[in-house]
């Protein structure tokens, strides 16, 4: 089974965001960058996969020469391949436009799969857009949100989360799969997967090599500004004996918040 | 014209799809011009005219036997043949599963951008403009639309709902021609725990339990907390379930659910900036901690320095004092 995995450069979850003056991105300097926390389920799955079925696993990431370290971390999970979709443009948060990239690697360069795995979401865009998308202009059935996949021969089946429930959905192969919290349990880099990941070799393949020009890649969605939050207030603290603390918040759900 | 998707799960339709109907007909009335809306389904076309109330011109009825289970290629080919026909200047979604799912995947038939799980939706000067939330909540975004349709999803519990209206109006059925091989991913059937509660993104109050509840056991306890209060589910930071003391989708924060409801009710969780990423939108935010240092206690309306082991106890009885006053 020949799998494909498509991953994403994220700043990790305990950091502190902080806008650039230009109100149009964020500032990536004091950043710590990781996989992108969803994607490690994709990988772990896609390797699970593979052991059982045979194959291999390809990852690929569409970014700059950055998003090389995390494919690194990729092959050294264990990943055959890895391939990076060279794409210069900062973040956008136009999940067309990644998918657009991605569906034109995979008509053009890299036609041979039989399932592709995502991340149910990046970690900061939090856009959720792209696996339908490529699903979408590939014709592919997709499963969005899953915590459980089987492969059997060219079907599958695989659990997708809904409110308070899960869906059991069954499709063909090639699928476009995307992985939630719950799929499985990723592994550690081992030392030796670390040492092969170095010598690897990792292609780029950039977005003129595919043939997509700016009119291709033009922004349908106009980032007008980034902004912080409003700050919440700081409330009501109060110390002291249960009974007594409980009692002022009970009178604080009904008089303030008015829930009870 | 503004459409907006109404879900329909169990046979009736979501709320969040009336609260997007609801900002769906704000905006058309800034805009000048109507909202829509458009059901699809097996057996739907009786739930039609309960969209008129909260605005609705014209309901349109997408029925198919295709169509009585989900699948995001079905329904996204039927809403295409509409969309194609009556031309909409701006679809909106609910964020829900199923809102997730279809919304890119139309957009995509559709080849235009979108913009998902928004917060907040503006016109200014005729011009439709979103914000949602990125880095799950640490920063927000503006966008416009370069192109047509403009779609959104927007997220549950978040806009208001308006106060139903008197309206008559027109439910229009339009011929869905679907075959079994556009049917790509079906779903076969929904698996739902018997006596399962109420989604942590649905609820009107979530009561959360962080590492401070020391065991799985623990939990309990909040369960009996949520057993009293009306809408309310219980959440959990990333601490508890990597624990394994309660399963993930009771997760709030970077890497679980966004939520917001009403009141957030923070028991024992010390407030990592990943977990008030996912809670920060709540309109009320309590906390409970034995630490007065905790970073939680800076951001929430009313907190309690205090042993949550002392205090879920004596909350649950005054609660109940309440009730049956």
């Amino acid at each position: 089974m020949n799998i494909f995995v498509f991953v994403k450069r994220v700043p990790d979850t305990e950091s502190k965001i902080r806008i650039a003056p230009d109100g149009k991105k964020i500032i990536e300097e004091d950043l710590n960058f990781v996989l992108s926390p969803f994607d490690e389920y994709a990988v772990e799955e896609a390797l699970q996969l593979r052991a059982t079925h045979e194959g291999k696993v390809t990852v690929f990431s569409v970014g700059t020469e950055e998003s090389l370290t995390i494919l690194k971390k990729c092959l050294a999970m264990g990943a055959n391949e890895a391939v990076l979709l060279k794409d210069d443009a900062i973040e956008t948060y136009d999940g067309l436009r990644t998918a657009k990239i991605i569906t034109q690697a995979l008509k053009e360069k890299f036609s041979d799969y039989d399932l592709l795995l995502f991340g149910k979401q990046s970690v900061g865009a939090d856009n959720a857009q792209v696996p339908s998308m490529v699903a979408e202009l590939l014709g592919l059935p997709q499963v969005n949100v899953v915590t459980k996949l089987e492969i059997n021969g060219a079907n599958g089946v695989a659990h997708r989360e809904i409110e308070g429930a899960l869906e059991k959905a069954s499709f063909s192969l090639p699928a476009v799969i995307s992985a939630q919290k719950g799929l499985n349990e990723p592994r550690y880099e081992t030392l030796k997967g670390i040492m092969m990941a170095k010598r690897k070799e990792i292609p780029a393949v950039t977005v003129q090599d595919l043939g997509l020009g700016e009119e291709d890649l033009s922004l349908n969605l106009i980032l007008m500004k980034i902004e912080s939050p409003p700050p919440r207030k700081a409330g009501t603290i109060v110390e002291g004996e249960a009974s007594e603390t409980t009692k002022k918040l009970v009178n604080f759900l009904r008089e303030e918040a008015k829930v009870i | 014209m503004i459409l907006v998707f109404m879900e329909v799960r169990e046979g009736k339709i979501k709320k969040s799809s009336f609260e997007v109907l609801s900002e769906g007909w704000r905006r058309a009335n800034e805009l000048g011009t109507e909202v829509n809306a458009v059901l699809a389904g097996g057996n739907v076309e009786g739930l039609a005219s309960s969209t008129f109330q909260y605005g609705a011109s014209r309901a349109y009825v997408l029925e198919h036997n295709l169509l009585s289970k989900y699948s995001s290629s079905g329904f996204a080919q039927a809403l295409f043949s509409l969309v194609q026909e009556i031309q909409p200047g701006i679809i909106l979604l609910s964020a829900t599963a199923m809102g997730k799912d279809l919304a890119p995947r139309l957009a995509a038939k559709l080849g235009v951008s979108m913009a998902s799980d928004c917060t907040r939706t503006e016109v200014h000067d005729g011009t439709f403009s979103v914000v949602r939330p990125i880095f799950a909540g640490k920063a927000l975004a503006t966008f416009t639309f370069q192109s047509s349709p403009q779609i959104a999803t927007l997220r549950p519990n978040v806009f208001p709902l308006n106060e139903p209206i008197e309206k008559q109006g027109e439910v229009i059925r339009k011929e869905v021609i679907l075959t079994e091989e556009q049917i790509r991913a079906r779903v076969e059937e929904i698996l739902k725990e018997e006596g399962a509660e109420l989604d942590v993104t649905e609820a009107e109050i979530v009561v959360s339990g962080g590492r401070g509840m020391k065991s799985p056991e623990n939990f309990g306890l909040l369960k009996e907390l949520t057993s009293i209060i009306p809408h309310s589910a219980i959440g959990a930071s990333r601490a508890a379930v990597d624990s394994g003391w309660i399963d993930h989708q009771h997760q709030v924060g970077q890497t679980g659910k966004t939520v917001s409801p009403n009141v957030y009710m923070a028991f024992g969780i010390s407030g990592a900036i990943q977990h008030m990423a996912g809670m920060a939108s709540s309109k009320y935010i309590v906390a409970v901690n034995k630490d007065p240092e905790a970073p939680i206690f800076k951001v929430c309306d009313f907190g309690i320095v205090g042993d949550l082991f002392q205090v879920i106890p004596s909350l649950k009885e005054e609660l109940k004092i309440f009730q049956r006053d």
